[in-house]
This record gives C-alpha cells, structure tokens and sequence, in this order.
C-alpha cells in the first residue's frame, strides 16, 4: 500500500482515540458570540478544544443559512417581477392580474408566538453555558445543564407546532374563501413562500426534538451544548427570516 | 448565394456596416492578442531552461494590463454607440411596419394592409387549416386588409418597423445578412427597425431553440424594388380578404 | 482505496467494516470518488457529443440498431451532453473532487470541518448523476430544451417530446445537485475559515484554497437561487401556477397561459445562477494552475496578493454580469449596455491573471513535466476561449452572434477544454496522493499533444462558423436556403477532430489503469512542491509562504548553503529553534 495511505489510516484511527478537544472544560467565555467565528481568522490554533469545535459547527450552520437566504431572496425577487407583469387587453390597455391578498389574521397571532419562541430558545440557549453548572455537569456531579435547557427546549417545540398548526389554520380560512395556491399570483406566491417556510420550521421543529434526545443520548457535554446551541441559531434565523417575509407578504401587495 | 465560410455574410442592411466595422476591429484585435500570447507561449516553451531570475519589475508586469484595460474600454465605448444607434430610439413614423410572428415551427409575416392597422388576434382563433394562422378576429375591420405571409417581402431603402411576438415558446428571429437578432417572447411584443439597402433573397432563420423543429423553421426575406413590392401586395391582398371574411 | 480507511486488526465485523468502508466520511476517499463520478459523467457525455458530431457530419445517417437520428434525440443529446459536462463534470471534479483530495492537507488540518456533511453530498450527487442519466430509459427520450432550459419550452410538456417526463426527471436530477453541492460548500467553508493550523494566515494560503473559498461562497449564493427557480417552475408544470408562463400562450393547439407569467424571469433566474456557475467550474482550475506554473518554473508566483484579490473579484463580479447573455432575450437595451460594462470589468481580473502566469513563466525555467504542459494547455485554452469574450460582450456584435457556433466556440475553448485540461493537470499532479505512484510521462505527452491539436481543430473552426451564421441547437444544416448547407465541409472537418479529441482520451484512461498498478512509485515530494499536501505529517505550525521557489527561497533562507531551491511551507526558519 502506497506510503499516503498509511498516513490516512493513522489519521482515522487517531481520530477515534483523540476525540479533538484538549480535554478543557466547555465553556463559553462569550455567551453570545455567534458570529460565524469571524474572530479567528487569522493564524488561531488548528481546531482544537470544544470552543474551536463549537465556532466550527457554527461556521456551517451560518454558512448554510446564507444560501437559503439566497433561496428565500430569489423567491422575493420572482414575488415583485412577478406583481408588476402584465398583458394587453383587446383595447390597449395594460392589465395586471395580481390581485392583492389579505393576509388572514390569524397571521399576526402565529408572528407573535414565533417571536416567543425564539425568546424561549435564546434562554434555553443561554442556560448551555453558566459557568457553574457546565464546571458541575462536565465534572459528572449530575446534569445541571440538561435540567436547565430542557424546560425551554420543550417550551420552544410547543410554541413551534403551535405556530405551524397557526400557519395551517391560515391556508384554510384562505382555502374557505376560495384562494387556493393556483387561483392568482399573490395566492401563488403566499402558498409558496409560507409553505417554503413552514417546511424549515418542520425540520427546526424536528431539529429540537433530536436536540433534546440529544441531552440525555450524546456522552459528551459539549457536542450537547453545540446541537442546542446550533439549533437555536437556525430557529432564531428562521424568526427572522418569517419577520421580512410577513412583512412583504403585508405591506407589498 | 455561396460565400467563402469564414467571415459574415455580405451586409445588406442600412446599420450593418457600422457593426461591420466593429466586428473587423474587435475580432482584428483579439486575434491580434491571442498570437502575441501564443507567440509567447511558444517562445516560453522552446527557450533553454534557466534558473529562475529575480522577478520583474511591477511596471513591466502592470503596463500590459493597463493597455488591454484600455482595449477593452475602447471596444465597449465604441460599441455602445453602435448599439445605442440601432435599439434605443423607434423606427421613424414613416417606417413600413410588418408584425412577425413565430409558432413551432414556421414564421408568419402580418401586413396591416390598406388602413395600416393590424387586425387583432386572439389565440382562440388561430386555426391554420382555416388559413387564419394568426387568429385574427373576423368582427374586427381593420383585420379585413391585413395580409398574412410566410415569406418576408420588403422594399428596397425603406426603413422597416418589425414587431415581434410568439404564440407558444421564444423564437429567435435571425437575419445573418441584416445583422439583425431579436427573440420573439410569448406574451411580449418587441419592435426592431432596420433599412435593406440590397435587393435579393435571404434566409431568416429561427436563432433560439424552440424544439424538435428549430432547425426547420427558416423563411426567406426577400428585398425587392418599391414597385415590384407594390405588385406582390396587389396580388395578395384579394386572396386574404375572403379568408377574413369567412 | 476505501478499505485503507479500514484500521487493520480492528475487531469489528466485516459487514460493519464494508459498510463503514462504504459510507466513509474519509476526505481523501470522497475525492477519489468524486474524480471517478465525474470520469464516468465526462465519458459519458463525450459519447453523447460524439454521436451528435456524427449526425451533424452524415444527416440521417442511420446508428447501429436504431436507425437515422431523429431531430428530438439530437436536442436530447445535446441538452444531457452539455448537463452532465457543466454540472457532473466542471463542478464536481474541480471543486468537491480536487477539494475533498487535498483541501484539508493543504491547510494543515488533518480532516474537513464537517466530513459528514461532504459525504452526504457525495451520495447526493451521485443519486442526481443516476437520476439524469435514468432519462434515458423513458419512451418519450430526455428533455430537448437546452441546459438553459427556457420556459415554455420547458414548462409546458405538450412543447415537445421528452418535455414531459424527461423534464421532470432533469429538474429533479439538478434540484438534489443543487443540495448536494450546497452541503459539500457549507463544509468546504467552514474548513477553510476554521481548520488552518497555525501559521496559515489568509497571506501564506495556496491559491487553490483561495480559489475554493470563493468557489464555495458562489455555490452557496448561486446554486440556492437555481432551486428556488427549479422549484419555481415545477409548480407551474405541476400546480398550474403562472410563473413563467405568459397569458394565451398557445402549444399545440391548446391554450396553457392563464396568467401573466413572463419567460424572462426564469432567464434572469437562470443567469443569475448560471454565469457564477461558469466561474465556479473556472476559479479552482486557475488556483490549480497557478501553483503548478510557480512549481515548475522553479519561482514563485508573479504578484500572489494580486491574485488572490482577482480571485475575489471575480467572484463578486461573477453575479454582475448575468445580463450578457440576454442583450437579445428581449431585455431593455440600456440594460444591455450596463451588463456590457460590468463584463468587460470582470475580463480585467481575467487578464491580470493571465499576465501573472505569463510573468511567472517568464521569470523561471521552465521544467516540461506533464502536468505543466497540461498547465501550458490551460493557459493557452483559456486566452483562445477568453479573447472572444469581450466580443460577445459588446451588444451590438453579439446582436449577431448570440445563439451562434462563435459561442459555442468560446465555451468550449475556455469552459471545456481550459477546465478539461486543468483537470487533466491535476489528476497527473496529484495521482501520487491517490495512488503512490506516478503517472507514465511518455503516455501524458502523447495525451497532451493530441488532446491540443485535436481540440484547436475542433473548437476554432466553430467560430468560423458563427461568424458565417450557423445557429446552435440545428441537427441539420438544410433548410429553405443554401446558405447554411455551404457549411457542411466544416461540419466534416469538425466531427474528425472531435474524434481524435475524442480517442485521444483512451491514451489517458489506459495511462490512468497501467500507472494505477505499475507507476512509479512517487515517494516524498515527487515535485520537489512547498504546499502541505506534500509534506510527510501533518505540520502543527506553518511558517511562510506557499511559492516559495528559486530565487525567493534562497533569500528566504537563513543559511547560505540551502542545497534545494524551493523551501516548504512546513520548513521552519532556523531561529526557531
Ligand atoms: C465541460 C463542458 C463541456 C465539454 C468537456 C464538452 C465537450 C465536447 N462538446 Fe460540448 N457542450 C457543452 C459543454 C461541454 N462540451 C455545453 C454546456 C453545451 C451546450 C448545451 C446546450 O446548448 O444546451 C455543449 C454543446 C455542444 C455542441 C453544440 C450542439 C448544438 O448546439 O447543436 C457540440 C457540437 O459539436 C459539442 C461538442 C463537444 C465535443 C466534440 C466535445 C469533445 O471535446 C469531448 C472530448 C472530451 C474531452 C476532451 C474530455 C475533457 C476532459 C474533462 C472535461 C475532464 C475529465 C475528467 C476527469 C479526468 C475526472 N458540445
Ligand atoms: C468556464 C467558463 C467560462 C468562462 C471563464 C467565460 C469567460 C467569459 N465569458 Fe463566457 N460563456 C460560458 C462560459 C465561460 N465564459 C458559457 C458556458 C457560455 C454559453 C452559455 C450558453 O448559452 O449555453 C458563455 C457565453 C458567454 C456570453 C454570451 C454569449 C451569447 O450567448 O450570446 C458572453 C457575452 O458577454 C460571454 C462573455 C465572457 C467573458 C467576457 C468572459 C471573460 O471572463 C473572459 C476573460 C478572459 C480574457 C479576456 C482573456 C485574457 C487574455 C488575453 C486578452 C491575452 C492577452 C495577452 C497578450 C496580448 C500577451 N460568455
Ligand atoms: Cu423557433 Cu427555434
Ligand atoms: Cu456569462
């Protein structure tokens, strides 16, 4: 066997040995620093200790939900093209079809439990990092962190469902007055943007159910704090993300 | 008409001698560029080994790109104008006017007629086999004296305002020897203008792929002198009307 | 070469060992497999282009067990040929294939940031690559509406045959393309960002990383707007919305538009995508190219900072551009002459690093080993490709040539053969890191010199005849006027070279199979390069440069009596110690 391969094998089992963290406490010295980890660009330590790894799923968490904000950007994009196309009728004049789409109320409902959510799951998220508890959870003295997160975590999946069902309720009342996703334009683009969204918030929701096996299944603390914690970025983005939708799907038709 | 295969087929439009020009110019000068490149490509290949020397000085590795930066604004700006020159001002009012309309698979020239007003056309009508390709509207009058061609007859130095549509998916109105393409979008109807300032037979070719009959769907342009276009409105304009009138 | 992941000895079952073996999240593994998929999807797609050269040579001229070609499975050909060339080949090869291979050595690091995520990917693109290739087998044939796939054409499947099926399959097939190159990107970035070691500061990175930093960044950006226009006019085949198509639209006697839908947004979707795409399938092959001119000129690269910036710039001008390839589509002409600028812009950036290679060349003695030549081959394919360029570029001069063989030219000049030939450079280069051993040199001259006479006399007579008017997209050049049909010489002289072209690659896949058992074995460095994935163990601290050869190491060098002339990336100064 050529000489690479050796060095690969070594490197796989070295990988099963060492899991990669220089056996330092997990602890966050910045509870909130997500920013994609932007600190350590220049020449930081090759990605060791669980703060490294933490940045490191981070970095791919932020880096994949740059491009679906690209995809929900695209939908946006097609939704105002698409308001200001037209025809000519047999007399000259220029037509639109879009028909402009009163958003059920319900909507705002579902808004504000989404907000709450993502208030809940900041708190679950700021519990992974208390200093005391991770020292006590890391030593093995019992499972402070889990205990704490886990209340929130729950809270945050129910107000999830609680806005999916929301977001069903609304496709309903439109679907009772007749609006189905073909019927117009604006009705095409409601569907496919809620639905687009609601899609995310299945798997976000999906997401927080593993997340919170996670607590009692994965050994290792930190890889604990870094699904939670990863989680919370893509469910807060997700918030976000609904804000400037609702927004347009309101205030643009 | 054979031509040698290595260059445009002779102009025979009003604004093609500008984008003659330019091409002569532009193709000239990146040809021009590639064997220099390549010239120093070959040189760089053939030469002795030598051990690397120290590395040259940044003017000598920044002016060449200077001068093809300079290039390439000089072809842009001189560009422009030729392209401002034929797309962002109409055809003049006095302009011959023709609608062009392209179906899978063949081309449809619509003359307005006598009243100079193009009947309207609704899909709904468009029945070939009753000679009425265009669907155009038996109650509207204007429709009476409109003609409808499946070849492209024009008069000879006169200014031709052409209105492109389609009926089903892009077509890609193509004349080589006008140096005119434009596509023909469902649902849009776009205008060109140019002038023919030769007589003769030409292809027109469909230039956007369109389905399994792209490459069939060619008609012919034909320029011809103002009487002899006279004639040939004379002689179709009769056969027409009884078709709209039915 | 999974099984070398397998750790000897281990206790586990074989079952569970092939499997783990199987669903490997080893990055050296997922290279190779990414190479190999691409090398079936190249081979593929070069007999499909190979049968279109035919028909395009001989009309009707019948095909073994299936009778003349008809024009629906010409457009088929065409449209999976260039589907499988652009997507399967240029972006997988060079990105996730060269990337998975030697990213992480590169960079110091000893695995990818998030490995899982780069096999889920692989598996992904795979499913799409069997999901393309699986239209074949429907009755109605493979969809005929281009690459590009404009709608109606695309969005109606009464347009055509293969319209229906076909279509869906092709839009599925890109749509699990577009996820899986996303998560190989998400990983991609998150271990450049991440995983160098320490030294490699942003300064001392290869331009490969550069060039795969930015690649990724435009895979993520562009590929996810492409799903979403995917998506987009699945619901109008599917869901009767009206997204692209516009009102009374007429297909085959049936009125399909109830809407106000418009083509050109699909086009501007499209294009938005598809020209960072072309740089995406670009941008690595240049970084690739740029270390091997620096290695085997012996000097290091002409002004590195320079090139890094043109890596970047290109990047973000890539999604400027997007409008040069609507001047005609029915796009406003001021927009046209706005997109014209931003395109010559982004040629500038193109030509400085053209001028860096050639001063490089220039500066250093040159070793005529064969991956340099398949380097030399790059350079030579990407000015013949890249002059023409700026031409089409200009409105008023693409007004004629759009949708012409001068296109088809340029594309396959810069895209096909340049990417081509950098892939070909880097497996030669880079086989010591798959095999052990060394490519046979002998065999790689003889690919070379026939892969570039072939090609030049493939794809430069095409231009010639867009210039004469020859449209794309035509299986046959009779029609109502003669004037195409005076072409029919070249088209001749055309499809022999591409079969040179073509027999030519037996040369390298016989190279690949002989080499693979009985190459020479590589050892240490057989290039004598300075990047990490060359050195014996992963280094724990970097301490200059990447290109540091000739002339400039001597200098970089403490003690005068330095006997090599190159210093490694991983050699430390003598201070140090
Ligand atoms: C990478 C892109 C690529 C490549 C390599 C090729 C290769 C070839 N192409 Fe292709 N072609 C396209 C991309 C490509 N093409 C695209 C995008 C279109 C437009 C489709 C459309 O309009 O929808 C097109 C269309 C197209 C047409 C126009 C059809 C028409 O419009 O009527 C023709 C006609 O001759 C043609 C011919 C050929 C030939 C003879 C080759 C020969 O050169 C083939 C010889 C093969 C090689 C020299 C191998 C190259 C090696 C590699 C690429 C890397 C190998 C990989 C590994 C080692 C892992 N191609
Ligand atoms: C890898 C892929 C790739 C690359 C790098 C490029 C590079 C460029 N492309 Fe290309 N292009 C394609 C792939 C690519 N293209 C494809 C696939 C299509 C067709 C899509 C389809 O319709 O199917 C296309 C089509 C296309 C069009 C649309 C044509 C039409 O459909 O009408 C245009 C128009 O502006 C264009 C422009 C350019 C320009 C200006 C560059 C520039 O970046 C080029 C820059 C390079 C140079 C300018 C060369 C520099 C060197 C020199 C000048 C030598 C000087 C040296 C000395 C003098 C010593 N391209
Ligand atoms: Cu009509 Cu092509
Ligand atoms: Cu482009």
């Amino acid at each position: 066997m050529p000489a690479t391969f050796t060095r690969s094998v070594v490197d796989s089992d070295r990988k099963r040995k060492d899991p990669g963290f220089g056996g330092r406490p997990p602890l966050d010295r910045r509870p909130t620093g997500g920013g994609g980890g932007d600190e350590n660009w220049e020449n930081h330590s090759r990605g060791r200790g669980p703060r490294a790894l933490l940045i490191r799923y981070r970095l791919g968490v932020f880096s994949a939900l740059a491009g679906d904000l690209m995809f929900f950007m695209a939908l946006v994009t097609a939704f105002f093209f698409r308001q200001s196309s037209g025809h000519f009728d047999p007399h000259g004049a220029y037509q639109l079809d879009w028909r402009a789409l009163a958003m059920p109320p319900i909507l705002y409902i579902n808004t504000a439990i989404l907000l709450l959510s993502s208030l809940t799951m900041e708190i679950a998220r700021r519990q992974l990092f208390r200093e005391v508890d991770v020292m006590e959870e890391w030593l093995g003295l019992g499972r402070p962190v889990a205990r704490r997160v886990t209340p929130w975590l729950m809270a945050t999946a129910i107000l999830g469902v609680a806005f999916l069902i929301g977001q069903w309720m609304a496709w309903s009342d439109l679907a009772q007055q007749g609006l189905f996703f073909a019927s117009n334009p604006s009705s095409h683009f409601f569907y496919l943007i809620t639905g687009a969204h609601g899609a995310h918030l299945v798997l976000g929701v999906l997401g927080i159910f593993a997340a919170l096996a996670s607590l009692t299944l994965l050994r290792r603390l930190e890889l604990r704090q870094i699904f939670v914690d990863c989680m919370a970025w893509y469910w807060h983005s997700m918030g976000l993300f609904w804000i400037f939708l609702f927004g347009m799907l309101v205030f643009c038709q | 008409m054979l031509y040698a295969p290595w260059w445009m087929p002779p102009n025979a439009a009003a604004h093609g001698y500008a984008v003659d020009t330019l091409m002569r110019w532009d193709v000239g000068a990146m040809v021009g560029c590639f064997v220099l490149a390549h010239g120093l490509l070959i040189w760089l290949l053939l030469r002795p080994r030598r051990s690397s020397t120290a590395p040259l000085t940044r003017s000598v590795e920044l002016l060449p790109l200077l001068l093809l930066t300079a290039l390439y604004i000089a072809m842009a700006i001189s560009a422009e104008r030729v392209w401002a020159h034929e797309r962002f001002e109409g055809a003049a009012p006095a302009a011959l006017r023709v609608e062009v309309v392209g179906q899978q698979f063949q081309w449809y020239f619509h003359y307005p007629g006598a009243d100079a007003t193009y009947g309207t056309s609704q899909p709904q009508l468009v029945n070939a086999a009753l000679g009425n390709p265009l669907g155009l509207d038996p109650e509207d009058s204007h429709g009476a004296d409109d003609i409808v061609a499946s070849e492209l007859v024009l008069p000879i130095g006169r200014e031709v305002d052409l209105q492109l549509r389609s009926l089903d998916v892009i077509h890609g109105f193509f004349l080589p020897d006008m140096r005119l393409k434009q596509n023909a979008v469902p649902g849009q109807s776009l205008h060109v203008h140019f002038t023919p300032v030769h007589e003769g037979v030409y292809p027109v070719l469909c230039s956007q792929l369109c389905g399994l009959g792209h490459a069939r769907m060619q008609a012919r342009l034909r320029v011809v002198s103002a009487s002899a276009y006279q004639g040939w409105l004379a002689s179709r304009a009769p056969h027409h009307a009884e078709v709209a009138a039915q | 070469m999974s099984e070398a992941h397998t750790v000897p000895g281990s206790s586990r079952s074989r079952v569970a060992r092939i499997f783990a073996s199987l669903f490997t999240t080893d990055h050296r593994t997922l290279g190779i497999r990414y190479l190999l998929l691409s090398l079936i999807a190249v081979a593929a797609g070069t007999l499909l282009s190979l049968a279109m050269r035919i028909q395009l040579a001989w009309p009707g001229i019948p095909f073994p067990r299936h009778g003349p070609m008809l024009p629906e499975e010409y457009l088929s050909l065409v449209t999976m040929h260039g589907t499988l060339m652009v997507f399967f080949v240029l972006t997988t090869a060079p990105q996730s294939g060269f990337a998975s291979l030697v990213l992480p050595a590169q960079i110091g690091a000893r695995r990818m940031a998030l490995p899982w995520l780069n096999a889920a990917g692989f598996w992904i693109v795979a499913l799409a690559l069997v999901v393309l290739l699986s239209a074949f087998l429907l009755p109605a044939g493979g969809p005929i509406s281009g690459w590009t796939s404009y709608p109606p054409l695309s969005a109606v499947p009464a347009a055509g045959p293969g319209q229906g099926a076909g279509m869906d399959v092709w839009l599925v097939s890109i749509g699990l393309f577009c996820i899986g190159s996303w998560l190989s990107a998400v990983n991609m970035l998150a271990t450049i960002v991440g995983e160098r070691v320490r030294g490699m500061t942003l300064g001392r990175m290869p331009l490969t990383v550069w060039s795969w930093m930015v690649s990724s960044l435009l895979i993520l950006l562009a590929f996810t707007v492409l799903f979403a226009a995917l998506v987009l006019l699945l619901c109008d085949r599917h869901i009767g919305t009206a997204f692209f198509i516009p009102r009374g639209d007429l297909v085959s006697g049936q009125i399909v538009g109830h809407g106000d839908g418009s083509p050109l947004l699909w086009l501007h979707l499209f294009w938005f995508f598809g020209h960072p795409e072309v740089y995406i399938a670009i941008l690595p092959a240049m970084g690739l190219v740029s270390g091997l001119v620096a290695n085997f000129s012996r000097r290091t690269i002409v002004g590195y900072p320079l090139m890094a910036a043109t890596t970047v710039l290109i990047g973000l001008l890539g999604f400027l551009v997007w409008g040069h390839h609507m001047f005609v589509s029915g796009m406003n002409p001021y927009a046209g002459n706005a997109f014209a600028l931003t395109t010559m812009a982004i040629a500038v950036p193109s030509t400085a690093k053209v001028f860096s290679w050639l001063g490089t060349l220039w500066g250093g003695g040159l070793h005529r080993t064969t991956p340099m030549l398949f380097a030399l081959g790059f350079i030579s394919f990407f000015i013949a490709g890249g002059v023409t360029g700026p031409i089409l570029a200009l409105p008023a001069l693409d007004a004629y040539l759009h949708n012409t063989f001068f296109v088809v030219g340029h594309f396959h000049l810069i895209m096909a053969m340049a990417g081509g030939f950098a892939i070909f450079a880097g497996v030669y280069y880079w086989f010591p890191l798959m095999t052990g051993r060394l490519m046979n040199e002998r065999l790689g001259r003889w690919h070379f010199w026939l892969s570039l006479v072939a090609a030049y006399g493939t794809f430069l007579p095409m231009h010639l005849e867009g210039l004469a008017g020859r449209p794309r997209h035509y299986y046959q050049l009779t029609g109502s006027t003669s004037s195409l049909a005076s072409l029919m010489p070249m088209e001749r002289g055309v499809t022999w070279a591409a079969f040179v072209l073509g027999t030519a690659q037996l040369i390298f896949l016989a190279n690949l199979c002989w080499s693979s058992r009985h190459g020479r074995p590589a050892g240490e460095n057989p290039w004598q390069a300075t990047t990490l994935e060359w050195a014996a163990a992963t280094p724990s601290e970097i301490f200059r440069g990447p290109y540091e050869y000739g002339a400039a190491a001597h200098d970089q060098a403490q003690n005068g009596a330095h006997k090599q002339d190159f210093t490694s990336q991983w050699e430390s100064l003598r201070e140090q110690e």
